[in-house]
Parts: structure tokens; C-alpha cells; sequence
């Protein structure tokens, strides 16, 4: 079992106030990604739950019962840290196994969780070497297996694979969701990777500035943004936000459409643009595009084999089904 | 970029450093091992000097005061070297806490360190170990105790006490920055992993440590091996504080003889010596990896 819920969670350091009342709702066995801009607070969030800092009033409770003042040690969750934290002296066996000696288990159970553990995650003939002799992944790994070891209600990661490489991220991006399909155990991730946060969640988490913007499946929150922040921070590349009198046009302040929404066209077209960079990928194209509806360019996504010179003159055509609308407050427009 | 060339420019620049080193270290050696073997009296012109043979170390080994000095010698620096690591790392432990005004509390804390021997045995003998107008006489008489002569009825524990007070300042200081150095998110881990205070100290913090500690005992030991004038100024040698750097200098004042001392400085090289291979086998595996 696995459920967190927050109730009206705060947390000040000093004067400062991170995080201002919060509820949130994990369910058991949902993977939940925090994500949102740098220092919003999802680490300060993340070690609230883990109970490495003292909320400053509010409630935690896990499982029902309440846990606000439970100690880490005894909220039975684990932690995967950025820096992995491994116990440098002792040998990759010995991190692993260390939680279940701390909890005076008997040597012949934490032999078969430890070698469980590894086989799981590929350790087996790493078992006997320090940390210092692995590889980054190598140690991403230990991280995981130290946390896996202990059965805990909920696995915490923050930015756990932000010191790898991009292909090892991808890898262990896969490995963590097998892990999560594997275990089904609640999993609370905090990233600021977009495809990380879209790919492995079942729930996102946008933070700003310690605020919840939104709580939703990754594609409520691609289809239905509830306001601008949310719409810019989530998809890559960002959704192309207009205001003034052509977001007036839709009986609106600001009006957003996704890059792979607009279709271009040499002879007409609702807005009419010149090419700026263009960005191949090889399965798709990004151009950028001036015009006079925004001072800031359109982003527009096409196929990889479209290609136009640099400051040819096109026409774009919005697909109007798709278009979002916000007020003045920047909510959404249903 | 370590082309023939380069390499053989940098031995030649190198060199006076080393010659220098070596000069340092070996005319000194070796004039003590010419004088162990010779009779040598500079202020006794009625004695010749001459060859002297084996005399020398056979009589410095044969005195009734040799293993009993070498017995001292090790628990002076035995002693010293446990007081020093063990508060060193709880002062270590404590300053690392944050708290108002550290900056001033470290540089107290320093501070006995720049005292000279001389001067802060003095100070020990006479302000506080005096057993009638001492500081902890008084303490002792207000609680109704009958004082303590320390240097007399506890002599090597008081010598211990003033070389520790001299020497814990830099045990402290190289521990408070190993500590320092440590990833506040392992100490996290292991409270997560369910470790309380004091097994995160023995798993985390101690091991940690390990490096730091084997510096400071082996470079106390150095130190320690040869202190004189904590004793000199205090028990004079007296009341089993005959240390064998103090026996040596005994024994050429009562004899003239630097032949004699010499012998007696090859017996306390001897002696570094076995100590320090015996600490190499000890701690010297954590100063690799
Ligand atoms: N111990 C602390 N004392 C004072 N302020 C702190 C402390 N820890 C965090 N903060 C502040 O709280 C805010 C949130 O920090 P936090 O580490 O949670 O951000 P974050 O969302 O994890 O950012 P990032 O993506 O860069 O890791 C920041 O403004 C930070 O300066
Ligand atoms: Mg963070």
C-alpha cells in the first residue's frame, strides 16, 4: 500500500515562504511526476514526504495514518537521490543489504532480497565492487536496488537521471517504468525532463513556485492545459502562445496552438508568415516563423521532408478545433 | 607533454630541492651514527676523544632507566594520540553544528595550538596543576576533596593532559574538515535506510573519517616521539616522566659523553621506526584507494 495525501501542506524557510498551502492526492501504485521550473519547490516537496524536512503546518498522511511527525526511518518509503548518496567504503553488496541490516534482519533473507535485487537490475557482478569502480548508470542502479530491497510503500526519485547521458537516460527511463509495471508500488518522480514527465507517468504535477497549476494524466494536460503556464511549460516545442487582437478574433485574451496543429501552405493560408531557422530532425521539421500576429515567432512542426529557404514567404492555417483560448487571468476557456 | 627533453629539464630543476632534502636529512644522520661510535667529550678538555667501538649502545642499552623510558615514550604518545582523536572528533562533530558566532569559536578553538610547549607547560603547572594556589586545587577544596599533586602522584597523566590540551587543536581542525567534506545526502540515505544517530556515526561518519584520522595520528606520532619540553619545564624526568628523547639528553649532561647520546639518538630512530611500521600495518591501508 501506498497512498500519500497532503492536506494543506506548507513550508517556510525563515521568511521565505517555498510552499504555500498544498493538497495532493497519490493514489496506491500511481506514478506521479512532479515537474515545473527550477527552484519551484518539487525537491522541497519530495523531502517533505520523505519527512528530511519538517512541514511548517499542514498534514501528511500515508496509508491513513498520519505521518507529519513520524520520522523518516519510519514512513517506509525509500529515496533515490540525485547525487545517489551510495556509501562510498562499502562495497555495492553492502549498500544494498544496508537498510535491511539497520532493520536487524536475519542474514539469509537479506542474501536472497540483495541477490534479488541485483539480478533484477543487472548488479550481479557488481555485487562485490565499491561504488567509486562503477559507471554512472552502474550507480543509478545501486540507488534503486538500495531502495527496492526494503519493499517500502512508495519509491521517491529526485532527478534521478539527470547525471547520466542521453542514451543511458533513455534506458534507465525504460528500466524505471518496467520496474514501476513490475512492482506496482507508488512512485513519486521529480524531473524537469519533459519527455521523462510524459512518458513515465501516470499523473503529472506542475509546480510553480510551490503552487499545484495543474494535476492531470499527461494527455489532460497536453489537450487541456488549465491556464498559459501550463500550456507553455508542457510539450516540446513549447505551444505557440498569441495575444492581442488576433486572440480578440476568438473572444479571447491569449489564444495557444501546438506546433504540430498548424498546417503551411505558398498560396493561402489564415495568417500569413516568412521563414526564419529551420530545424531538421529528419522526421520533422521545426520552422520558426515571423508574422505580424505575435512579436514572438510561431513555431510550426511539419514533416522531415518538407524544406523552405530562408525568408520565403508562407501561409499558415491554424486547425481551429484545436485551438486553446484563455482569459485575462490566463484560465482556460472552455 | 613529457618529451626527453622536457623530462631531463625537470630533473635538473628539481635537483638543488632534492639535494637540499637530502643534505638536510642525511649530514645530520650521519654525523649522529660518526659520533655513536666515538668517545666525545667537547667540554671535558682532560678526556680524548677516540673510537669507542660498540661501547656506546651497549652502555645506553644496559641502563637500568632504558626500557622503562621506551615504556613511557609509548604511553605518553598513546595516551596523547587517543585523547586527541576521540575529543577531536566530537569538537569536530560539535563546531560543524551550525551556531551563532563560529567563526570566533573555531579560532579559539585553534588557539592552544599557536601556545609554545614552553610556555603552555608553564602555564599548566603553575596556574592549574599548583597543589595549593592551582585552579583545580581550589576545585578539588570546594567540593572537599583534598587537592591533587598532579605532577608528582599523577605525573605521566598530567604530562598527558598538557600535550593533549597542545595537540587536540589540530585534531580538531583536520577532522572538522574532513567532516566538512561529507555529502549531507549519504547521512540522509542511511536516516532513511532506518539508521539512527549513532550507527549513521559508526557507517557514515567514522569510515568516512578513516583517512583524516590515520593523518593525524601519523603525523602526531612524529611529533610526539620527541617531546621534551612539557617534561623539562614540569617533572624534569622525574616520577616515571622519563621519556627516552629526555633520557638521551640526561645522559650526556651527566656524562659529557655525545657518543653516549648519539647511541641513544639511534635507539629512539630505531624506535620511530618500529612504531611507525607498526602503524603503516595498522591504518597506513587507508591512506590508498
Ligand atoms: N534549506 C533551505 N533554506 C532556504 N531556502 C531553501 C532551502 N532549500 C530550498 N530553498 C529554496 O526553496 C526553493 C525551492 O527549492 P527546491 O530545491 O525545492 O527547488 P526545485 O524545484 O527542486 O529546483 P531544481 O529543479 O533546481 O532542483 C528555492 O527557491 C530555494 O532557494
Ligand atoms: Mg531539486
Amino acid at each position: 500500500m501506498g497512498r500519500i495525501t497532503l492536506e494543506k501542506v506548507t513550508k517556510s524557510f525563515g521568511d521565505v515562504n517555498v510552499i504555500p498551502p498544498l493538497d495532493l492526492d497519490i493514489n496506491d501504485g500511481e506514478f506521479v511526476v512532479f515537474v515545473g521550473p527550477s527552484g519551484c519547490g518539487k525537491s522541497t516537496l519530495l523531502r517533505l514526504i520523505a519527512g528530511l524536512e519538517d512541514v511548517s503546518s499542514g498534514r501528511i498522511v500515508i496509508d491513513g495514518d498520519d505521518a507529519t511527525m513520524v520520522p523518516p526511518a519510519k514512513r517506509r518509503l525509500a529515496m533515490v537521490f540525485q547525487s545517489y548518496a551510495l556509501y562510498p567504503h562499502m562495497t555495492v553488496r553492502k549498500n544494498i543489504a544496508f537498510p535491511l541490516r539497520m532493520a536487524k534482519m536475519d542474514q539469509a533473507e537479506i542474501d536472497k532480497r540483495v541477490n534479488g535485487a541485483a539480478s533484477v537490475l543487472n548488479l550481479t557482478d557488481y555485487l562485490d565492487r565499491r561504488p567509486g569502480q562503477l559507471s554512472g548508470g552502474q550507480r543509478q542502479r545501486v540507488a534503486i536496488g538500495r531502495a527496492i530491497v526494503r519493499e517500502p510503500a512508495a519509491f521517491l526519485f529526485d532527478e534521478p537521471l539527470s547525471n547520466l547521458d542521453a542514451a543511458l537516460r533513455v534506458g534507465m527511463r525504460l528500466e524505471i517504468s518496467e520496474l514501476h509495471k513490475r512492482l506496482t508500488t507508488t512512485m513519486i518522480y521529480v524531473t524537469h525532463d519533459q519527455v521523462e514527465a510524459m512518458t513515465m507517468a501516470d499523473k503529472i504535477v506542475v509546480l510553480r513556485a510551490g503552487n499545484i497549476e495543474q494535476v492531470g494524466s499527461p494527455l489532460e494536460l497536453y489537450q487541456a492545459p488549465r491556464n498559459t503556464f501550463v500550456a507553455g511549460f508542457i510539450g516540446s516545442p513549447k505551444m505557440n502562445l498569441v495575444a492581442g487582437a488576433e486572440a480578440r478574433k476568438h473572444e479571447a485574451e491569449t489564444i495557444g496552438i501546438r506546433p504540430e496543429h498548424i498546417d503551411l501552405s505558398d498560396t493561402d493560408g489564415l495568417w500569413k508568415g516568412r521563414i526564419g531557422v529551420s530545424e531538421h530532425l529528419g522526421s520533422d521539421t521545426f520552422f520558426h516563423i515571423t508574422s505580424d500576429i505575435s512579436s514572438e515567432p510561431l513555431t510550426v512542426r511539419a514533416t522531415g521532408e518538407l524544406s523552405y529557404e530562408y525568408g520565403a514567404e508562407v501561409y499558415l492555417s491554424p486547425r481551429l478545433e484545436h485551438l486553446h483560448r484563455f482569459d485575462a487571468q490566463g484560465l482556460r476557456i472552455a | 607533454m613529457a618529451t626527453q627533453h622536457s623530462r631531463s629539464a625537470a630533473r635538473l630543476m628539481m635537483a638543488p630541492a632534492v639535494i637540499l632534502l637530502l643534505g638536510w636529512m642525511l649530514v645530520p644522520l650521519t654525523m649522529t651514527l660518526w659520533f655513536s661510535f666515538r668517545n666525545y667529550f667537547p667540554l671535558r678538555p682532560d678526556r680524548e676523544p677516540g673510537w669507542a667501538g660498540f661501547d656506546n649502545y651497549v652502555r645506553f642499552f644496559s641502563s637500568s632507566a632504558f626500557w622503562p623510558s621506551v615504556q613511557t615514550t609509548l604511553v605518553i604518545v598513546g595516551g596523547v594520540l587517543l585523547i586527541t582523536i576521540v575529543l577531536g572528533i566530537l569538537l569536530a562533530i560539535l563546531l560543524d553544528q551550525p551556531m551563532w558566532g563560529q567563526g570566533a569559536v573555531r579560532i579559539l578553538v585553534i588557539a592552544p595550538f599557536f601556545v609554545m610547549p614552553t610556555v603552555s607547560a608553564l602555564v599548566w603547572k603553575n596556574m592549574f596543576m599548583d597543589p595549593v594556589n592551582g585552579l583545580f586545587a581550589h576545585l578539588w577544596r570546594f567540593f572537599g576533596a583534598e587537592p591533587v599533586v598532579w605532577l608528582s602522584d599523577a605525573s605521566l597523566g598530567s604530562i598527558i593532559m598538557i600535550v593533549s590540551w597542545q595537540w587536540l587543536p589540530f585534531a580538531t581542525l583536520i577532522l572538522l574538515t574532513a567532516i566538512q567534506s561529507l555529502d549531507g545526502e549519504q547521512l540522509e540515505a542511511a536516516e532513511m535506510d532506518g539508521a539512527p544517530v549513532h550507527k549513521r556515526f559508526v557507517y557514515i561518519v567514522l569510515p568516512h573519517l578513516a583517512r583524516a584520522i590515520t593523518i593525524v595520528v601519523l603525523i602526531q606520532t612524529i611529533f610526539l616521539l620527541s617531546i621534551f619540553a612539557e617534561i623539562f619545564v614540569t617533572t624534569g624526568g622525574a616520577f616515571g616522566t622519563r621519556t627516552l628523547t629526555y633520557l638521551i639528553f640526561q645522559r650526556v649532561l651527566e656524562s659529557q659523553n655525545v657518543g653516549l647520546g648519539s647511541a641513544g639518538g639511534v635507539y629512539a630512530i630505531i624506535l620511530a621506526n618500529i612504531v611507525a611500521i607498526f602503524l603503516m600495518r595498522i591504518v597506513g591501508k587507508n591512506l590508498d584507494a
